[in-house]
């Protein structure tokens, strides 16, 4: 097998993952994105395994189910935080976030 | 050209074009279920590669998970059924930079590994998997243990009001 057809598969999704991140308005897609570049670390991860075999066994492979439990971590803790501001001000627009300090919100 | 390069390319097409789908399209209900065909076909992708055990993770907690989330989060912040029009900024910068680093990242790798054959890999069923996991990586594995742990207390105190939210007192000073 050529490796190299999912190494280019897996840099044409980060490269799609990263113009989502910053094409995308919406916080739920901006989210949708980094999971598309999680997967494309992931997936150059696993074709690792194929090009530097280790003694050891699938190191790539161990790398990927860590980083998979790290973006379901991830997901959860951000979908938290875009509910909690869809709840302050019923907006999920990233570029509209007021970054400068606002007493009356606490 | 075998049996799994043609596999390889089909799956690697599949899951690039529904990538592309993701970020391009204006209904956020179909860029979550786009995402789903995109991570099926690289789960596909795991398993022609030889990772069995990763692949099925990856349809469990991402496929499962993940993108249950995700649409139950587009359900709760209300958003439209049909086309959403402001959903996009302005493309140019990101599509120099999101093509750049795709276009480089993709050059330098093919530049690095060319047309090389490699041998198909052995199958890393869930017994190597796991003598790899509890072997050499027993520690990161109880620290992502606490991780989650963490991660799942910070989600509900998050998304609870009521429970470290500042009095209203404190909130007057």
């Amino acid at each position: 097998m050529h490796a190299v057809i999912p190494y280019v598969t897996a840099a044409l999704l980060f490269g799609l993952g990263v113009y989502g991140v910053l094409r995308r308005r919406n916080a739920i897609l901006v989210l949708m994105a980094v999971e598309l570049m999680l997967n494309a670390v992931n997936l150059l991860l696993v074709t690792a395994d194929v090009t530097l075999p280790t003694p050891g066994g699938h190191r790539g492979g161990a790398f990927a189910l860590f980083v998979i439990v790290l973006a379901a971590a991830e997901v959860g803790v951000g979908l938290a935080i875009v509910l909690q501001y869809y709840r302050m001000r019923s907006a999920v627009n990233v570029d509209e976030v007021a970054l400068h300090h606002e007493p009356e919100a606490g | 050209m075998t049996v799994a390069d043609a596999l390889l390319l089909a799956l690697g097409a599949i899951a690039v074009g529904s990538g592309a789908l993701v970020v391009t399209s204006t209904q956020i209900v179909r860029a979550g279920l786009y995402l789903v065909v995109s991570l099926g076909a690289m789960a596909g992708l795991y398993l022609v590669l030889g990772a069995e055990l990763v692949a099925w993770v990856q349809v469990l907690v991402y496929v499962g998970a993940v993108v249950v989330l995700l649409l139950f989060a587009v359900m709760l912040t209300r958003a439209p059924i049909g086309p959403s029009p402001d959903l996009d900024r302005p493309a140019w910068p990101a599509l120099i930079v999101g093509g750049g680093v795709g276009v480089g990242l993709a050059a330098l790798l093919v530049d690095a590994f060319r047309w090389t054959i490699y041998a198909m890999p052995v199958p890393g069923t869930t017994d190597r998997m796991g003598a790899e996991l509890f072997g050499s990586w027993v520690l990161p594995f109880e620290v992502l243990s606490i991780l989650l742990l963490s991660a799942l207390v910070g989600a509900i105190v998050l998304s609870r009001p009521d429970i470290g939210a500042p009095k209203k007192t404190e909130v007057e000073v």
